[in-house]
C-alpha cells in the first residue's frame, strides 16, 4: 500500500508505470490492474474555474486513506494499491487524484477501485476552493457521482 | 487539561482562526469544547467533528491532551 500527499503537478500514468515497474516481487501474480485518475476541470455548477485551492488536515487525511484501503483490503484480495493526491494550487487539467488497484482478477480491481475513490470523496479530510472570474468559493459538497 | 482545537476550510475563514487551545478542569464534551470557544457563535449545520484525527460525535468525551477538529463536509477527489 503507498499512500502519497503531493504538493506538485504529477503524470498520474508516469507516477503508474513507474510505481507498477517497481513491484517486481509481484510480477506474474496480478492479473489485473484498474486505476481511476482525477482531473481538475475549467468550469463547475455553471462557472468557469481558473484555479483551485486543495488543503487537507495533515496527518488525519492520510491516517484515513490507510483505512479505506484495510476496508478494501478485507472485501477484496488485492495484492497492491496506490493513492496519490494533490494538494495546494491546481490548474485546470491537472491531475487530482489517482487510485490504482492490483489483483489477479477483474472484479477485485474494478470494484475496490471504485470503493476506494467513493470512500475518499466521502471521508477523506481534504476541501477545495475555487477561484471564479467573480472570487473565490468553497465548494460545499462533492458531485453525487 | 489542556486541548488543542483546529478547524479547517471554510469554517476557519469564517472564525477567522485555524486553532485554539483550551485549559481547564472540567471534563468536556465535543460541544462543550465549541460552546467554551465560541459562546456567540452556533455550530453551522453539517459541521464534522475529529478527535485524534478520527471522526466522532458531539456528544463524545475529550480527554487531556486530545486534538479536536472542527470543518465542514469534505470535497477531495
Amino acid at each position: 500500500m503507498t499512500i502519497e500527499i503531493r504538493e506538485t503537478p504529477f503524470d498520474p500514468y508516469a507516477v503508474l508505470a513507474h510505481y507498477q515497474e517497481g513491484m517486481t516481487e509481484l510480477q506474474g501474480r496480478y492479473g489485473a490492474t484498474a486505476s481511476f485518475v482525477g482531473t481538475m476541470r475549467d468550469h463547475n455548477e455553471g462557472s468557469t474555474v481558473t484555479e483551485m485551492i486543495l488543503e487537507h488536515y495533515p496527518g488525519m487525511t492520510e491516517r484515513h486513506l490507510q483505512h479505506i484501503v484495510a476496508e478494501a483490503q478485507q472485501q477484496w484480495p488485492l495484492l497492491d494499491t496506490l493513492i496519490v493526491h494533490r494538494v495546494g494550487a491546481l490548474q485546470p487539467n491537472d491531475t487530482i487524484v489517482l487510485v490504482a488497484v492490483w489483483s489477479a482478477h477483474r472484479t477485485a480491481a474494478f470494484e475496490s477501485c471504485r470503493f476506494i475513490m467513493e470512500a475518499l470523496k466521502s471521508r477523506a479530510p481534504f476541501w477545495k476552493k475555487e477561484a471564479l472570474p467573480a472570487g473565490e468559493r468553497w465548494v460545499a459538497s462533492n458531485t453525487a457521482g | 487539561m489542556t486541548i488543542q482545537v483546529k478547524y479547517f476550510a471554510s469554517l476557519r475563514d469564517q472564525l477567522g482562526r485555524n486553532q485554539d487551545q483550551l485549559s481547564g478542569s472540567d471534563a468536556l464534551t465535543v460541544t462543550q469544547i465549541w460552546s467554551q470557544l465560541w459562546p456567540e457563535t452556533p455550530l453551522p449545520p453539517n459541521t464534522l467533528v475529529a478527535v485524534n484525527q478520527e471522526y466522532a460525535e458531539l456528544h463524545q468525551p475529550v480527554q487531556d491532551g486530545d486534538e479536536v477538529a472542527f470543518f465542514p463536509p469534505v470535497t477531495g477527489g
